[in-house]
């Protein structure tokens, strides 16, 4: 049994966006023996559009508050997230503590306010680097029972897992982590020249017509190049993806209707594990192409 | 437009990343790189020289900022290591904070008066209470237009359990020290300065 410490974020929690998510990649642990030990009372970590409203040290202080109560329930355990937001946003946040001393002066003093202290030393890590480099492609590979043989997916890994840290040393114009992971299940990647083309992001909300028309082109992208399905790590791309699609229909004369998953989704199936296992039960277009593997 | 020499050495010390702003060449790498380039005025090489020849109220009143989608783009091409996105996040803060933003710009307005607020009320995004300030910002009858605009996948959402019916969430636990440590942040950022 592995274990590490989790910030599942606001999106995974119950009844939120990501559930899905935060349901398939439980199952994927489950199968994997891994223990993700959540923070108790964590708090959101600002994301990056939390600059705007916050400034730099409020924004920060949220990040050291969540790596101080880590640290104090849990040591210096690496601490794992499953959003691509949150590892970013915590990420960025641990390497400013690490080499400005004055920031992590201003922060402690902040933290302090709250009765706590963080002294460095906890790894972030993105659960897909948990997946790659602690686990490894042969064990991923090898828990397959009901490899999805013809199933022709499009990896879209987006911005934030691969820039600007990326993933596993993969470079940044082509990503290959999400391919492999594809492959690995037994499915086909379809060649995606979108798959590192930004979605919009957080402006979804904020300039909905201007981020529909970069999301119509990733999703135009993985249609002509034949994929019945597109998968992405991250839950902003995920609901960008899939929940604007109706919208991009109407406004933007398209005619999509293809599923939006989370590759751990894609792992679950080919597990062995069931639809429900995967969280496929919870997508708002539904996940056709996938049963005929259930 | 009046020039204001000053504004460089400003930005440098107290904008986010500010003092990087010397380090760039004005090559152009970054300026095809935002995803909403088309949407923006100047781009980010522009606002650099504009901060450098004192173009105060141009760059502090400019929407150019605020079509930062965090993309990352920019800093994993820049030459010279900038860190833009940071650097443009910077710059929208800093416009902010000195009262020169157009308080009906878009992603302000979502990003300080809803997501930002939401988050300090409880400690968490609440997603209901979210998307119900970010629709009914404009009054009754815009949200309700904005919202039926979305009642589908809003159904769906809700039909698939990936949206709380209820908006209202309970505060974190710490909630008290939380807000203290907020406090106590956003009075120790007046002070922080750039080194460089
Ligand atoms: S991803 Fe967004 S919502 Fe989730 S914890 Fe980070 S900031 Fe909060
Ligand atoms: S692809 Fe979209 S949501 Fe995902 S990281 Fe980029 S902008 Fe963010
Ligand atoms: S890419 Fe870097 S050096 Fe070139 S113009 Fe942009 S910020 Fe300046
Ligand atoms: S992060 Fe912002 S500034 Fe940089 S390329 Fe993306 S949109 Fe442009």
């Amino acid at each position: 049994m592995k274990e590490y410490t989790f910030f599942p974020g606001c999106s995974s929690e119950h009844n939120a966006s990501a559930a899905n998510m935060e349901n398939s990649i439980q199952s994927m642990c489950r199968i994997l023996g891994i223990k993700l030990n959540e923070i108790d009372d964590w708090n959101c970590c600002s994301a990056s559009i939390g600059y705007a409203g916050g400034g730099q040290l409020p924004r920060m202080a949220m990040s050291a508050r969540n790596f101080a109560l880590a640290q104090k329930q849990r040591g210096n355990a690496d601490l794992v997230a499953t959003c691509a937001a949150c590892w970013l946003a915590m990420r960025e946040t641990n390497e400013r503590l690490e080499h400005e001393a004055d920031v992590k002066g201003a922060i402690n003093t902040a933290l302090g306010e709250a009765g706590l202290s963080y002294d460095g030393h906890i790894r972030t890590r993105h659960f897909v680097e948990v997946l790659i480099e602690d686990i490894g492609w042969e064990t991923l590979k090898s828990k397959v029972t009901k490899p999805l043989k013809g199933l022709k997916v499009a990896g879209y890994v987006g911005c934030q897992t691969n820039r600007p840290f990326g993933v596993c040393g993969d470079s940044f114009e082509n990503p290959l982590y999400l391919d492999r992971m594809i492959e690995a299940t037994g499915a086909t990647a379809v060649p995606f020249p979108m798959k590192v083309a930004c979605c919009g992001g957080a402006l979804m909300f904020s300039e909905t017509e201007k981020s529909c028309v970069l999301t119509k082109q990733i999703l135009q992208s993985a249609v002509d190049n034949g994929a019945e399905v597109i998968i992405t790590p991250c839950p902003v791309c995920q609901l960008n993806l899939e929940v604007y699609q109706g919208m991009i229909n109407k406004n933007l004369g398209t005619n999509f209707n293809i599923p939006v998953l989370y590759y751990a989704q894609l792992f679950v199936l080919a597990w062995g594990g069931s639809w429900q296992d995967a969280a496929l039960h919870q997508q708002v277009v539904a996940a056709e192409p996938l049963r005929r593997f259930a | 437009m009046a020039y204001d020499l000053s504004f460089a050495k400003e930005v440098y010390k107290k904008s986010e990343m500010g003092h990087w702003i010397k380090m760039c060449m004005q090559c152009g790498v970054c300026a095809g790189s935002c995803p909403l380039r088309a949407h923006w005025q100047h781009s980010p090489r522009q606002l650099f020289q504009m901060v450098r020849a004192g173009k105060k109220d141009e760059v502090l009143k400019s929407s150019d900022m605020w079509m930062c989608t965090s993309c990352y783009n920019c800093i994993a091409r820049c030459p010279r290591n900038l860190p833009i996105t940071h650097i443009i996040h910077g710059l929208a803060r800093y416009a902010e904070t000195q009262g020169k933003v157009d308080p009906k710009q878009p992603t302000r307005r979502f990003a300080v008066e809803v997501f930002w607020e939401n988050i300090v009320a409880t400690g968490r995004v609440g997603e209901a209470m979210l998307t119900m300030r970010l629709y009914f910002q404009d009054g009754i009858g815009a949200g309700i237009q904005r919202g039926l605009e979305m009642k589908d996948s809003a159904l769906g959402m809700l039909k698939t359990r990936r949206l709380n019916p209820i908006p209202f969430r309970g505060k974190i636990k710490g909630y008290d020290g939380f807000k203290k440590m907020l406090a106590k942040a956003a009075e120790l950022e007046v002070k922080l300065e750039n080194k460089a």
